[in-house]
């Protein structure tokens, strides 16, 4: 039982590591859209870690907030494309 | 080593290669409808496979232990799990359609049939 905590432990630090790789390119991404795919790529990611950390520290209450953070970061992707869509139009 | 560590094993590694080749992929390609293609694609189906071996671990130890945490664990995860599989491909897709109205246009790219296709 131990062991397999620990497998969802380092398999957790392991997508923290892909997180930095991604933050990357939402740092020195030359277009908006770019940043945009960046920072979705980055909330799948954190939900994931959420639910493997959660489940390797035995805390149901970490999995409750990726279930929030999943749909509120849904949201803010909708909004920040609505709103490149509408900026592209008004040009 | 049972069969379950081993099942939890495998479906890790599966969740961590895929995971990984999305933010390589989001590192690597040249422009934003490739590099939306392999973020989003890998990252979906890495995280459903780390999802699952949670799922099954909460399952497993419910059945054996009769600990109710371990089956709110697993009913959580499904629901985050359901969640995550339906926003991520619909805001992929919102995000294809503001960048090409935007005109960022691919990199290589010399024709653009959808814009012909308009003007008819």
């Amino acid at each position: 039982m131990t062991q397999l905590l620990n497998y969802f432990l380092i398999t957790g630090v392991l997508l923290t590591v892909f997180i930095l790789i991604s933050l990357f390119r939402l740092i020195s991404g030359p277009t908006v859209p770019d940043r945009v795919v960046a920072m979705d790529t980055i909330n799948t990611l954190i939900v994931a870690g959420m639910i493997l950390f959660g489940a390797a520290f035995e805390e149901v209450i970490y999995i409750d907030v990726a279930i929030v953070y999943a749909l509120l970061s849904y949201i803010a992707t909708l909004y920040i494309a609505k709103y490149l869509e509408r900026r592209a139009k008004d040009k | 080593m049972t069969i379950l560590s081993i099942i939890l094993f495998l479906f890790l590694l599966i969740g961590i290669f895929f995971n990984g080749l999305g933010s390589i992929g989001l590192m690597r390609f040249p422009d934003v409808y490739t590099r939306l293609h392999a973020a989003t694609k890998c990252t979906t189906f890495g995280s459903i496979f780390t999802s699952l071996s949670v799922i099954i671990f909460g399952f497993y130890f419910w059945k054996v232990n009769g600990d109710s945490k371990f089956g709110v664990l697993a009913l959580h995860t499904i629901i985050a799990l359901v969640c995550l599989i339906i926003t991520n491909p619909t805001g992929a897709h919102a995000i294809a359609r503001a960048a090409y109205r935007s005109g960022v246009m691919p990199k290589q790219a010399v024709i653009d049939q959808l814009k012909e296709a308009k003007l008819k």
